[in-house]
């Protein structure tokens, strides 16, 4: 398999539009033969022996109202002795006609497809036959609509015929038959349960306001799931800052996935575009770090401002800062993808891209954010300091402690630059992404199954264990590189050490659910955090099994690596993330979210993901195989490109998941234009004077 | 406990345990080796056109694809003579006021690693047409085209490099295209790009994992010959040996392939060749590429055998005699 061609400049796209135009015109006449194949078995149908018993069938199928009706009139009619007649036609000689018309169109239609091949190169030929093409399908059209009407005419005309011939029978008062099969059908159809049987005869009262009935059922197109509990109040404007940080975070992630969607297409078409700016080496980091401190980064953020308040039992220490800490950190990232795709970059790290006046913007919203949160725990009304806000604050510390590590140039020349890069970019998703991610766990976790947390001692001991043996894995990136030999074994030994915190987190979200796992079928966030917490399981082992020596000649280079981050980063990060904003925002605005748009959110990004991951792991694994057979380099290229592909396909749908996504979080911010019954009946008694009676 | 319930105590305690961590694995293995590294004496300093080609290959984002380092392990043996040390990257340096050190080790490898391509790549001609469009050459290739990198001019000015672009991938760009001048710059940056020989009586580090030759040595199969012609020749003469019109010559059908002057034939596999002023010049492939008397010949059997060749088989020891000639010849010019 080989590179797509490909090309917004190519004339290829006018095959595709001829493609198209000739599939719509095979769609139709496909749907033109089928109708008028239902003609042949409606005039095909009818021995005298099947319509017999087919009126026979139709007596049993009337109403209980008709049949009062027919035995009505039989009584009537028992008195005046009277006759009916009946008339028929057929039309079948017209629709021989027709037919015979169409399959002559139909045989035109596919004469028409495909010519000589060097004349299809030529794009005036193609616009031609384009051209050539787009009347004919009109013309399929019109055939197709008049057919349909004609068909429904015979159609009516034959089922007139039956009802005649019913009518005759029913009329005929001669046949005792009939008349007692009409009337021990009209018995049985009548009989019905009295309804008390099994309630009595009680009114029904609620006097604990325990029932909550839907008057307005829509279509079940989808289960019910349980409406998000009503709760406190959350201050105005609080609110309203934490929605900005989440839609913030949802813009960057529909722009952040949009790019990578488009990188993505690139690998199976490299010549999409030939512009400077849309080039794969800087899209790619303008999507890594547009995902990374655009959509994670401040949707943790909005987060942290609604757990950190409401588990220290006090209002948030400052508003105001936290519009300031919102809008640094919004402006790193609008410059710093800017700047990437201007070719200006820090110089090749990952996640490092930014150049430090922009990542200085960044770590200011960062420090704002922290002092507001520790000031708010200090002025907390609550003793201890609940488990959430041990892992959200510190997230923050480790955040801005990386980032003055990886920008001072003090130790960055020669190797020191690969030591800090391997330390930084693992420290990156490990100590701020994850930490502050199982801080949002641990608080709304809890919450959602409305039970508390199975042991709060292993939630710190993945707290501690997790700072001790995270810090050290970070070389694991630069495994058999010039770094030190000893530096890349402890980062192996601490990646095996990550299995401490990594089952002991897991344990305890999984205990947390246990014995409440029939609530997962009647909620729409729990499966978002059970998939978050199988991710963060499977997820975070991988990371472990990729570290050793022997898994590092395998997979190491390829993109088995990408596959793994996008495991973490999406299947964990993401997930966690949406599971906590479809929790929170209901409760900030009062408005949910069209289940059924939740549901196509949740099985397109899972879906998704696996199509984008699964395919990219098998491909990475035969490929560095065939790297350490020492098969010739472009044949591995060659290699991947189905597998690339897929991953193309598993993007799309998890693109796709975001623009639903969106739409949901929209929904929930936005009030919808229509009158509330209630609550205008409600507004209405609060305008009238109350002493007026 | 008072440390869970203080939270100055508590934030204090994680952050000192962080720094402490952070101090001991990051920062002092770095300043150790910022300290204790020095590039090797024979490492001379990039030139200004590679200087400034390297700004356009982090400008580009080139390091998304491509590595610049050889491991320690067999499998890297493709990408380099001997594994990278740290003197290799001692000599990089903060790049300026604003951006950071590039050594551009890389984590991934979409793309060739770039550590020694100064050595394994064709010259300047092919470069260019490759940094066009790579699919020019290599139809196989996923690297993203550089067009911007070049000009287009109604006719080549006296000191301007012409590229043969094919109508193909000019998509509808009429006129000359001319090399433009980053895109020279940055192909001396990939040029400059060659591991530095070890100083002579020290110890070379070795690769790990051998992989086990499961033939026995001196025979190399048509296999062999195969894949080495897919790794140092097809970039240019292609995988049905057709070459490029204009710029490289092919090798179906070729008189020296075919012929039976075989001091010619290696010769141009070791030292390049220059003479016919129709294609571009070939670079020493095989000296660059280290070839041993083995390797040559699996590649001229591989050669006479294919696209409809009939040359004469060659065996070892001859080839051997000739290149011993030949290493002779060459020293003493």
């Amino acid at each position: 398999m080989n590179p797509s061609g490909f090309s917004f400049h190519a004339d290829k796209w006018l095959t595709g539009a001829i493609a198209l135009l000739l599939f719509l015109i095979i769609v139709i006449t496909w749907l033109i033969r089928r109708t008028t194949g239902r003609v042949n078995k409606v005039s095909n149908r009818q021995s005298d022996e099947m319509q017999r018993a087919n009126i026979m069938n139709q007596v049993n199928e009337l109403t209980r109202e008709q049949l009062d009706q027919v035995l009505r009139y039989r009584e009537e009619k028992k008195h005046h002795a009277l006759t009916s007649g009946e008339t028929s036609k057929t039309i079948l000689p017209l629709l021989a006609l027709v037919i015979g018309l169409l399959s002559s169109l139909s045989g035109m239609a596919q004469d028409t497809a495909p010519a000589g091949n060097s004349l299809l190169s030529q794009p005036g030929i193609l616009i031609t036959v384009i051209l050539l093409l787009i009347p004919l399908l009109a013309a399929l059209l019109i055939l197709y609509t008049r057919v349909k009407r004609l068909l429904q005419q015979y159609t009516d005309q034959q089922r007139t015929k039956e009802a005649n011939q019913l009518a005759s029978l029913l009329s005929n008062t001669a046949t005792p038959l009939i008349e007692q099969q009409l009337l021990q059908r009209k018995q049985s159809l009548e009989y019905t349960l009295h309804h008390h049987e099994l309630s009595g005869t009680l009114p029904p009262a609620d006097a604990k306001g325990l029932l909550h009935i839907n008057t307005h059922p829509g279509l079940p197109v989808v289960p019910l799931k349980r409406k998000a509990p009503p709760r406190p109040q959350i201050d105005k404007a609080l609110s309203k800052l934490i929605l900005a940080y989440l839609i913030s975070a949802a813009a960057w992630l529909l722009f952040g996935t949009t790019v990578g969607e488009y990188i993505g297409i690139k690998f199976v078409a490299p010549d999409a575009d030939h512009i400077a700016w849309l080039s794969f080496g800087r899209l790619r980091p303008v999507h890594t770090n547009a995902v990374f401190w655009g959509w994670a980064s401040l949707g943790m953020l909005g987060l942290g401002y609604y757990i950190v308040p409401r588990v220290s039992n006090a209002p948030l220490a400052s508003i105001k800062k936290g519009w300031y800490a919102l809008a640094f950190l919004n402006a790193a990232v609008v410059l710093g993808t800017i700047s990437l795709m201007a070719g200006i970059n820090n110089g090749g790290g990952e996640y490092r891209e930014y150049i430090w006046p922009i990542m200085l913007l960044f770590a200011i919203g960062l420090l704002l954010s922290l002092s507001n949160f520790i000031q708010t725990i200090a002025r907390r009304t609550t003793k201890e300091i609940y488990i959430s806000n041990w892992y959200i604050v510190s997230a923050i510390l480790f955040a801005i402690t990386i980032t003055v590590v990886a920008y001072i140039p003090a130790w960055q020349n020669g190797l020191g630059e690969t030591i800090i890069q391997g330390y930084y970019m693992h420290q990156g998703v490990g100590m701020w992404f994850m930490l502050f991610t199982l801080g949002m766990v641990y608080y709304f976790l809890p919450q959602q199954l409305n039970k508390p947390i199975y042991s709060y001692s292993l939630g710190i001991l993945a707290f501690w264990s997790q700072i001790f043996f995270y810090t050290l894995i970070g070389t694991h990136h630069f495994v058999f590189s010039a770094i030190p030999w000893w530096l890349q074994t402890i980062a192996i030994v601490g990646s095996v050490g990550m299995i401490i915190p990594v089952v002991a987190g897991t344990t305890n979200f999984f205990m947390t659910f246990r014995g409440a796992w029939d609530q997962l079928r009647d909620s729409y966030t729990l499966p978002f955090f059970l998939t978050g917490v199988v991710f963060y399981f499977t997820g975070s082992l991988q990371g472990t099994a990729e570290a050793f020596r022997f898994t590092n000649q395998l997979w190491h280079f390829t993109d088995f690596t990408v596959a793994h981050s996008h495991l973490t980063m999406y299947g964990i990060i993401s997930f966690f993330l949406w599971a906590c904003i479809y929790a929170v925002v209901p409760r900030l605005t009062g408005r949910e979210a069209p289940q059924l748009s939740i549901g196509i959110h949740f099985w397109l990004a899972l879906l998704g993901l696996l199509f984008y991951t699964i395919p990219l792991m098998i491909g990475s694994t035969l490929r560095g195989l065939m790297w350490m057979n020492g098969k010739p380099f472009i044949e591995t290229v060659q290699f991947m490109l189905p597998y690339w592909l897929w991953r193309a396909i598993g993007g799309s749908m998890m693109w796709l998941s975001h623009i639903f996504f969106a739409w949901n979080l929209y929904r929930m911010v936005v009030p919808k234009k229509q009158v509330d019954i209630t609550e205008t009946a409600i507004q209405r008694l609060a305008m009238e004077p109350a002493t007026v009676h | 406990m008072s440390l869970f319930d203080d939270h100055k105590k508590l934030y204090t305690t994680a952050l000192l345990l962080f720094i402490g961590l952070t101090v001991f694995v990051a920062i002092l293995p770095a300043v150790y080796n910022q300290r204790n590294n020095r590039p090797l004496a024979n490492a001379g300093p990039l030139s200004e056109a590679a200087q400034q080609g390297k700004q356009v290959f982090i400008a580009n984002g080139c390091v998304a694809c491509h590595t610049q380092q050889v491991r320690n392990i067999d499998m890297d043996r493709t990408w380099g003579e001997r594994p990278g040390i740290p003197a290799d990257y001692a000599g990089i340096v903060r790049t300026d006021f604003w951006r950071n050190t590039a050594t551009l080790m890389g984590t991934e490898r979409t793309g060739p690693d770039l550590s020694n391509v100064g050595n394994r790549n064709p010259g300047r001609d092919w470069n260019l047409v490759h940094l066009y469009n790579p699919r020019i050459v290599v139809k196989e290739s996923i690297m993203p085209a550089y067009p911007w990198l070049f000009e287009q001019k109604d006719s080549a000015a006296k000191n301007d490099i012409v590229v043969n672009v094919p109508a193909a991938y000019r998509y509808g760009r009429p006129g000359t295209i001319v090399a433009g001048r980053e895109a020279l710059q940055l192909i001396a940056y990939l040029q400059s790009l060659r591991q530095t020989p070890l100083p002579e009586g020290g110890t070379e580090p070795s690769f790990l994992y051998k992989r086990e030759d499961k033939k026995p040595a001196g025979t190399p199969s048509a296999d062999a010959g195969k894949a080495l012609f897919a790794t140092a020749c097809q970039t240019c003469h292609q995988a049905n040996g057709e070459g490029l019109p204009g710029a490289f010559p092919p090798l179906k059908g070729s008189s020296v392939v075919n012929g039976d002057n075989l001091e010619l034939y290696v010769d141009i596999i070791m030292n390049g060749y220059d003479a016919r002023p129709e294609y571009g010049v070939m670079p020493p492939v095989g000296t660059n590429m280290k070839f041993t008397e083995q390797e040559v010949m699996a590649l001229i059997n591989y050669e006479r055998n294919s696209w409809g060749n009939k040359g004469k088989p060659v065996n070892a020891p001859e080839i051997k005699q000739i290149m011993e000639l030949i290493k002779l010849k060459t020293s003493k010019q």
